[in-house]
């Protein structure tokens, strides 16, 4: 049964409603297949040891004859942002190095409420800042299609674990693309909700304007039926949406079956069609974009001037916002401690902060704490909120041209280790395509396109106004159907095959 | 345009609780300044007429009614604590007095 | 080192004074302002055991968010209208950003360009009846901090201490700050009003019901600011902010205190520090604290994590009119109710105990006795132990004791020994009675065997009553009464006596 690993996750869950398949089983071929490559890919900080328990436990309430959610018993793997009950959390940092929290997030509630398994926790960017794992305080998770590249960020854990066949289904956290550009450099599909329609609570907070969770997986459909089980108003937080939302999975199954695009209007973003996106990733884009207009997709061209500054005005709002949400990691009530006996605590917490957070993080946090000191604040974090309301503007009209805009997820295949490390400003200029969707908080996703002339994967990008998630998991949908045609399968299934190391 | 001083980095430092080593001060400087031109140009791209925008999206009069929920056990509450004397979190001397 | 003085009246001449507050105020809402974990400054949760209030907002736990409780929002309105403050048609929260152990997020969550409330201004009267409207500039939403308790510092204070201990019990109580706009004119009444302001904004407070108010245990902290500036000079002089003086009576000391102190300086030629100081109640004196310092550069923006708030106008509306009258006209309904002359009011309302007098009547006792009580005895009690009268025992308690009175139970001597057992916390009037055996002896047949022993004891006295000196009877009568312990009516005592001796 060690090839229940390679089934999506809906497929899976069709054995598991059916009996044919125990979730005990199901969560064993996930935890063998983790134990067999993971030493090399290392996208597990932590491997949650009550994982077969939790099966168990769900297989015992089946045979019962309880009712159970559609995904009961499925196993998923949970980004080390998120807090978790039982199994430390993280976020990539050595501050908080063993950090149980006493609550879970909301979205991690919901999927233990629906019987789902929790695997472990996922790699990232040490507070989510980066866009290549590089910046974990745990070391590097490897890009299963190529070991010397990265697997983007700041969600690589979870891109690199489905994408390696570790899970069928992961949860991420996007504040500039750390969901849809894993997604795209591991070739699985991920998807950034709607701001607030997903609860934040339980997320430890990057930027509290920007940070949205979402689904990771290797099919639209599994995306949608997470989403399914994640979304929705939360008390919790006030930033959550109170609305009735469609069912997801019901829009992705309509668009996988239609096979046509007629009636869509897709918006080209002129843009992010331009250099600066490497040759092999706009050749996969535009043949993509044939793909489209050949299911009857009406593609238009819409400009969105105020992407030039898009980038510069995230790098205002995120270190602004972070500097001041990561000011409770100082030693007091949980996390890492340096001790300096005889000395204040003020010397303590100081101490703490420096040992405890990593370059890029001191980077940001100094970098926001000066946006927003005394005298810069409106030059800096006022404009930016500023041009947050033009790309809103830009948004709103691209919305009335077309219901749907494409892009490329990055603008290259996954890099290689090493890079960009040094280069701050060309790390950032890498999420040129997704930020301008968090600024604005519509939903996005970013799905596989193709390979790059290293063979390695392309993503494009999908945008539809605030509260149109729906859309983007019809027309996804309906696009990955269309390229399996061709490809003979889910892109994910041509990945390279990793050397299982033996047990 | 924005020379950022290893004096300025310092008081950053300092505003940020961050014990910076001189080595880190110094490339921070460096850094710092070469964003900074990066993302300084956009004070100029916009005009006092722009409203800014705070939220994605616009919400107002969000409360939750005035009603008891759940809360930490004083075990939960310790549990993360690097010092503790059983009902208090301990630190060690402090400084300055409060704001 | 001891602060060099100047002698009020010399001060005054040579210095105006302008004075400014900050007070915060408690809400007694069940829960917390971001949270739900119970709040302790509703009177369900006094003196929980520590970091038992608290939920992961309270803790600033990683992944924690705040959402907004809707009753300290009506709550903060009402504080606003009754300040006769504007009620902001938006309004929002900031983070005013800086580390400090008490603090679990390391910001506080306050609001800073866009208060609630803001114009206002409080009515206070002073001893001669003068009228003045302090300014109020702004009333705006915050969260209170922890609680700190320093270790192996002789004093329990910051200064020496080798560790200190943090409960996030109080972290998260919803606050309103009201800020005054700076006072000038105060001249020579400047203390007093110092103190009048606080009970004024107190009785607002209590007549609202949102707040216990209690200085003693924090739900009403002041702080405040004075400054001088010599005779004819237009510029303001440096200030300096005493921060958390808890009761009225250490309010009007404290700022006494700074003028006096801040003139010498002046007069010497010397300048005053702009800086936070701390009062000390033990010696009535202030000490420096933190000096303002670029450290102060709390990098305040619009909270990311809440929403506006923007009131109705139906809600600002509906909220006004359920105000409570105004403290003015109030305070005339009373006097007319309870029939007290202007004096007896001032006195009454310049000690901040008309709220707990009304409250006194309200449990049934007549508006003299109240009064006689709360600015006669329990005056005087909390005046040895320089408190504020309020805070030793609960209007309902005095009032059963003037029943007990009225009832007979008690002599007014003896319900002084009462009080004194309800003030150390031995229960009720009635349990303090039951428990030290005060009731009156009514018990005849005792009386009349008292009586013929203290008679049988001065035989000369007893023949001079005979001889119709029925003033004599006196020394019998005190005798017995020594005999009671007090515990006897006089009255019935002395007809006894007459009885007896009567009887050949
Ligand atoms: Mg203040
Ligand atoms: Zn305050």
């Amino acid at each position: 049964m060690s090839d229940l690993t390679r089934l999506d996750g809906a497929a899976l869950a069709g054995l598991l409603r059916s009996g044919e398949v125990s979730s005990v089983e199901a969560t064993q071929a996930h935890l063998d297949r983790i134990a067999a490559v993971d030493g090399e890919l290392h996208a597990f900080l932590h491997v949650n040891a009550g994982a077969l328990d939790e099966a168990r436990r769900i297989d015992e309430r089946r045979a019962a004859g309880e009712p159970l959610h559609e995904l009961a018993g499925a196993p998923v793997a949970i980004k080390d942002v998120l807090c978790t009950i039982g199994m430390p959390s993280t976020s990539g940092s050595r501050i908080l190095e063993g950090w149980v929290p006493p609550y879970d997030a909301t979205p991690v509630a919901r999927l233990k409420a629906a019987g789902l398994v929790a695997l472990g926790k996922t790699n990232m960017d040490e507070f989510a800042m980066g866009s290549s794992t590089e910046h974990s305080a745990y070391g590097p998770t490897r890009n299963p299609w190529a070991l010397d590249r990265i697997p983007g960020g700041s969600g690589g854990g979870s891109a690199a674990a489905v994408a390696a066949f570790e899970a069928p289904f992961a949860l991420g956290s996007d504040t500039g693309g750390s969901i849809r550009q894993p997604a795209a450099v591991t070739g699985s599909v991920g998807v950034k909700p709607t701001y607030g329609g997903v609860s934040r609570y339980g997320a430890i907070s990057l930027a509290s304007s920007l940070d949205q969770v979402g689904p990771v997986s290797r099919t639209v459909l599994d995306s949608a039926l997470v989403h399914d089980v994640i979304g929705g108003h939360d008390p919790h937080d006030s930033t959550s949406l109170d609305r009735d939302w469609p069912s997801f999975a019901a829009a992705a199954r309509e668009g996988a079956a239609t096979g046509s695009l007629a009636g869509l209007r897709v918006g080209v973003i002129r843009e992010l069609d331009a250099e600066g996106i490497a040759p092999d990733v706009a050749a996969r884009f535009h043949e993509t974009v044939r793909v489209i207009e050949s299911a009857g997709g009406e593609v238009v061209e819409v400009s969105m001037p105020s992407v030039e500054h898009a980038v510069a005005a995230y790098y205002l709002i995120l270190p602004a916002e972070a500097s001041s949400n990561l000011a409770r990691f100082d030693s007091v009530r949980f996390g890492m401690r340096v001790e300096r006996p005889g000395q204040t605590v003020e010397d303590v917490m100081a101490a703490t902060r420096e040992a405890g957070f990593g370059p890029e993080v001191k980077r940001r946090i100094i970098l926001g704490t000066y946006a927003l000191s005394a005298g810069y604040y409106d030059a800096y974090y006022g404009s930016a909120q500023q041009v947050r309301t033009l790309v809103q503007r830009d948004f709103d009209a691209a919305f009335a041209q077309a219901d749907v805009l494409v892009s490329p997820s990055a603008p290259t295949t996954a890099f290689r280790f090493g890079e960009k490390i040094d280069d701050p400003l060309a790390m950032y200029a890498n999420d040129v395509t997704t930020i301008p969707a968090n600024l604005a908080g519509i939903p996005g996703m970013s799905i596989p396109m193709g390979l790059g002339d290293d063979g390695l994967p392309v993503g494009l990008q999908l945008l539809a106004p605030l509260f149109e998630d729906a859309r983007l998991y019809r027309a996804g949908a309906t696009i990955e159907a269309l390229l399996a045609e061709q490809w003979g399968g889910i892109l994910a299934h041509q990945a390279p095959t990793l050397t299982e190391v033996a047990r | 345009m924005s020379d950022i001083t290893r004096e300025q980095v310092e008081h950053l430092g300092r505003l940020a609780r961050i014990a910076l080593t001189d080595e880190e001060v110094a490339s921070l400087a460096t850094e710092l300044s070469a964003i900074v031109d990066a993302i300084a140009t956009i004070s100029e791209v916009v005009g006092p007429d722009v409203p800014a925008t705070s939220h994605p999206v616009p919400l107002a009069n969000v409360t939750r009614p005035d009603v008891e929920g759940e809360t930490l056990t004083l075990e939960q509450a310790l549990s993360g604590a690097p010092d503790h004397d059983g009902e208090r979190f301990r630190v060690s001397a402090i400084l300055g007095e409060e704001q | 080192m001891k602060d060099r003085l100047m002698d009020f009246d010399e001060a005054l001449e040579r210095y105006e004074p302008v004075l400014g507050f900050e007070v915060h105020v408690e809400l007694g809402t069940r829960t917390k302002m971001f949270s739900a974990a119970p709040n302790p400054a509703h009177p369900d949760h006094h003196d929980a055991p520590p970091n038992t209030l608290v939920d992961p907002l309270s803790l600033g736990l990683p992944g924690s968010l705040p959402v907004v409780n809707e009753t300290a929002i009506r709550y903060s309105i009402s504080l606003g209208l009754a300040l006769g403050c504007e009620i902001a048609e938006s309004s929002r929260f900031a983070r005013k950003n800086y580390y400090y152990p008490d603090t679990p997020k390391n910001y506080q969550i306050s609001q800073y360009d866009e208060p609630i409330a803001f114009e206002g201004s409080v009515e206070v009267q002073l001893a001669d009846g003068t009228l003045l409207d302090i300014p109020i500039e702004r009333a705006h939403m915050e969260e209170d901090a922890g609680k700190l308790t320093h270790v192996g510092g002789s004093t329990g204070r910051i200064q020496g201490a080798s560790s200190s201990l943090v409960d996030y019990n109080r972290a998260g109580v919803p606050l309103v700050e009201i800020v005054t706009k700076p006072i000038i004119g105060a001249e020579h009444a400047a203390p007093e009003i110092a103190r009048a302001y606080v009970a004024a904004v107190r009785d607002i407070v209590l007549s609202l019901g949102i707040s216990e108010a209690r200085m003693e245990r924090g739900n009403l902290r002041c702080d405040a600011n004075v400054s001088l500036r010599p005779r004819g000079q237009e510029r303001l002089g440096t200030r300096t902010e005493t921060k958390n003086v808890n009761s009225m009576r250490s309010v009007e000391r404290a700022v006494r205190y700074e003028i006096q102190r801040q003139a010498a300086i002046l007069a010497d030629g010397g300048t005053i520090t702009q800086e936070t100081r701390h009062w000390h109640e033990d010696t009535g004196t202030t000490s420096p604290g933190r000096p303002k310092s670029d450290a102060d550069d709390y990098r305040y923006f619009p909270e990311p994590d809440l929403l506006p708030v923007q009131p109705t106008r139906e809600l600002v509306e509906e909220l006004r009119a359920a105000l409570p009258e105004q403290p003015g006209v109030r305070k005339r309904r009373l006097q007319g109710e309870w029939g007290f002359t202007d004096l007896e009011l001032q006195d009454v309302v310049n000690a901040g105990l008309l709220a707990t007098i009304e409250a006194t009547v309200d449990a049934g006792a007549s508006p003299a006795s109240a009064r006689k009580w709360w600015t006669g005895e329990i005056a005087r009690v909390a005046n040895e132990r320089g408190v504020d009268a309020a805070s030793l025992v609960s209007p309902a308690h005095v009032a059963e004791l003037q029943l007990l009175v009225d009832g007979g139970t008690l002599t007014d001597r003896l319900a002084r020994q009462a009080l004194e057992g309800v003030v150390a916390g031995e229960g009720s009037p009635s349990e303090v009675v039951e428990a030290r055996g005060l009731q009156v002896v009514t018990d005849e047949s005792a009386l009349v065997a008292a009586v013929d022993e203290a008679l049988a004891a001065q035989p000369d006295v007893l023949a001079r009553i005979r001889d119709g000196k029925v003033q004599a009877a006196g020394a019998v009568i005190g005798a017995v009464m020594k005999a009671m312990r007090g515990q006897a009516d006089a009255a019935r005592v002395r007809e006894i006596v007459l009885e007896r001796a009567a009887q050949p």
